[in-house]
């Protein structure tokens, strides 16, 4: 059965796990958030440094917090050797819980400071404690305002809960993320309802025990209580929750954030499925946390490509010829990560520069020497982290490429913006069914600045030991044409007969036999 | 019985309490009066230790309130003030039963003393189950007394208990607290701004200027003394209140 384009199934599991990351959160947050505002409600100078302290965390962008928790754990579980993950549930629990914390402190504090001088007298002279002042007075009477601040964190962590996608956790971000990527905008728009519709939800019902709170009437908040336990039960119910007692083993794929990475992770997923193994994915990774997470053994598979590996994670800045760089990849990456690299597809998906048919031959551009002649009359469309990689210094040290204006725009829009006239060269990828769909010419990189691209299988130590799943991926190795990796990304990404990275991986599936 | 002696206590360099001694007998009604920030609601705190002095000693049925435990202390002395302080998210029976709870009594005791509470303060039973935002402001007060009576402490400290009542009420719940004070056999410190009551109310009539205790005599006879011109003062607006006001009546 299917949403919106979305099939059931995957929408449940996933509400399912955005729920229960959530919920945890915010759970997280109330249990460290509580004492704290009641620490910082009773010393008001400390308190007040305490409150600035979390204030101050707050300013920092929500996608940048969870992204910073990734190197943040890495560096800990080094120090201390403890095995801990790096990736998905963990950062992704830590960052929203400390998001969720400022609410929740602020209104404790305003709950408990709030409570009517003549009652703290009162308890004063009645000869309570201070912890029998806090339970029987302060507590009770600032219950409403502090569930407030606790609403408020809800609706906050489920609507930035959707960012945890991009640290591999799986979320309703899954589905604005892909869908964005992929130019599905049902997806993109299925997610953004889903995560709207439960934050109105747990909103609805915090609301319902929070009235009841205010207005002392038990059955109320006791029902708006059930509700909600009724919710978090539903969270962790039984048909999305995948793995819990199951007995085969399981392996997690790893995708970047493009449909060629979907395409190939959803193929992979079949070949291991196929092969009797549970699979959980990671979908949306960033480029650079995609090969430390394999490193560090959070993900077991996934495709890179020779040249970024050459760049970002060897440093390398020559650009030898493509079997010697596959070489020492081989041998250097096994050496020092224990990554094994299991070998290329046989596509390449290199950085190249394309511009429409059309302007090339107008301005007499068919090579990026001649691109660097009118690049000053020219403005480039990037995607998000080009101009900031290895390559692009490459390119620019080689041919001083000097634009009127270059911006960065995520892939999807890229492609959009020399559609529509708004750039005039973009920088593509060489396997994007987009380029000759739309016309497109490539320019030749005749000084080579730029390094070959080969897809390349990367596989953490367990797996490369484990002959059964190397045995199942090895018909993959050396089998993508270039031809056939094309026309499945352009059933995602074109916008007439939209495939999903499923079914192209289906697709693609059989056109490897 | 208590005994305070040379009690000093200063907000921001002015005194609130200068050298202040006074013994006051088990059963006696003592009510402190004086000017805003004589030093009288200070004096009455000390005792319960809500305000801490600086020095001197406090002494409350021959033990040092100083090492005693703070909240084994309050709980032995009722007190009742002005903003009442009735918890609004209890009813009057839990409100009463506070401090026999704080000190881990038997809840099953509970009913029947909160019946007997209700009945010295002259409640009706059934307003046990109310919550205090149901209840008049004479009401509250004497939900107040009996909050502070629940656990029969022999000390009531009262710190302008009816300064928040209309003159009815107020005049009405003095004289049944007077009453109650005699039939418990009570001892009872409060602080008013009213000579009035504190004349027709109290066995003993302490008056505080600027942290010292400038008289300390019987009614009858504070109203005969002549040795401080602002005492001499403030009996004489209350005697020529009432002379007028007896003239009034009598044109009638």
């Amino acid at each position: 059965m299917m949403v919106f384009g979305v099939p059931l199934a995957e929408l449940v599991r996933l509400m399912q796990a955005h729920l229960f990351l959530s919920g945890c959160a915010v759970l997280a947050a109330v249990i460290i958030g509580l004492p704290i505002a009641i620490w910082a409600a009773h010393h008001r100078q400390t308190g007040g440094i305490l409150l600035g302290a979390i204030s101050l965390a707050q300013t920092i962008p929500s996608l940048a917090l969870l992204a910073l928790f990734y190197p943040l754990l890495l560096l800990i579980g080094r120090a201390t050797g403890w095995p801990i993950p790096a990736l998905g549930f963990l950062p992704a629990l830590l960052a929203l819980a400390m998001y969720a914390l400022l609410p929740i402190v602020r209104n404790g504090v305003a709950a408990i400071r709030g409570v009517d001088p003549a009652l703290a007298e009162a308890s004063d002279g009645l000869g309570m404690t201070p912890r029998q002042r806090l339970v029987f007075v302060e507590l009770p009477l600032g219950a409403p305002v502090i569930l407030a601040g606790i609403r408020t964190a809800a609706v906050w962590t489920i609507g930035t809960a959707t960012l945890a996608t991009t640290i591999g956790q799986p979320s309703l971000g899954d589905l604005i993320f892909s869908g964005l990527q992929t130019e599905n905008w049902q997806r993109v728009l299925v997610g953004c309802i889903a995560a709207a519709g439960l934050a109105l939800l747990v909103d609805a019902l915090l609301a319902l025990i929070e009235a009841g709170l205010a207005a002392r009437s038990r059955p109320r908040w006791l029902a708006g209580l059930m509700l909600l336990l009724g919710v978090a039960v539903a969270a962790i119910a039984a048909p999305g929750s995948s793995g819990i007692g199951a007995k085969n083993p399981v392996v997690v794929i790893g995708a970047k954030n493009f449909s060629e990475q979907y395409i190939l992770a959803s193929l992979i997923e079949d070949r291991l499925r196929r092969a009797g193994y549970q699979i959980e994915r990671r979908d949306n990774l960033g480029s650079a946390i995609a090969y430390r997470a394999v490193a560090a053994g959070d993900i077991d598979v996934y495709v890179d490509y020779a040249g970024t590996l050459w760049a970002n994670v060897l440093g390398r800045r020559d650009n030898p010829a493509r079997a010697d760089v596959l070489a020492t990849l081989t041998r250097e990456l096994a050496q020092r990560d224990g990554v094994w690299l299991q070998g290329k597809l046989g596509f390449e998906n290199a950085y190249v520069f394309a511009m429409k048919r059309q302007q090339a031959d107008a301005l007499g551009i068919r090579t990026l020497d001649d691109l660097a002649a009118k690049a000053p009359q020219l403005r480039l469309a990037s995607d998000l982290e080009f101009l900031s990689r290895p390559e692009w210094q490459a390119v620019d040290k080689a041919y001083r490429l000097r634009f009127r204006q270059a911006k960065s725009y995520s892939p999807t829009f890229m492609y959009r913006a020399i559609q529509d006239g708004s750039a005039d060269v973009i920088s593509a990828f060489s396997s994007d069914g987009r380029i000759a769909a739309r016309d497109l010419v490539t320019l030749v990189d005749t000084r080579h600045a730029l390094p070959g691209y080969d897809a390349v299988l990367l596989l953490n130590r367990n797996a490369a030991t484990d002959p059964n799943l190397v045995g199942a991926l090895r018909p993959l190795i050396g089998k993508i044409d270039i031809g056939p990796m094309r026309q499945a990304n352009w059933m995602v990404d074109r916008d007439e007969d939209k495939r999903t990275p499923a079914e192209a991986a289906k697709w693609l599936d059989s056109a490897v036999k | 019985m208590i005994s305070l002696r040379n009690l000093e206590k200063t907000y921001a360099g002015r005194p609130a309490l200068d050298q202040v001694s006074i013994a006051i007998a088990r059963g006696a009604f003592v009510a402190l009066v004086g000017a805003s920030g004589a030093g009288k609601t200070t004096l009455l705190k000390a005792i319960n230790r809500l305000v801490e002095v600086e020095s001197g000693s406090i002494h409350v049925d021959g033990r040092d309130a100083a090492v005693l435990p703070l909240t084994e202390l309050r709980r032995s002395i009722g007190y009742v003030f002005q903003g009442i302080g009735l918890f609004p998210h209890l009813t009057v029976a839990e409100n009463i039963w506070m401090v026999p709870r704080l000190q881990g009594q038997a809840a099953d005791r509970r009913k029947q003393r909160v019946a007997e509470l209700l009945d010295l303060v002259s409640l009706p039973q059934d307003i046990a189950g109310r919550h205090p935002a149901q209840l008049s402001g004479g009401q509250a007060q004497r939900v107040g007394v009996a909050r502070a009576l629940a656990a029969a402490p022999s000390i009531m400290l009262m710190d302008e208990p009816f300064g928040a009542l209309d003159p009815v009420t107020r005049s009405e719940l003095g004289q049944a607290y007077r009453a109650l004070h005699e039939r418990i056999g009570l001892t009872t410190i409060m602080v008013t701004h009213d000579l009035a009551e504190a004349l027709l109310l109290a066995d003993r009539v302490v008056v505080l200027a600027g942290g010292r205790i400038v008289a300390d005599l019987p009614p009858a006879e504070l109203m005969a003394y002549r040795g401080n011109d602002a005492i001499t003062a403030m009996i004489a607006v209350v005697m020529d209140q009432a002379a007028r006001l007896e003239q009034l009546a009598a044109r009638q």
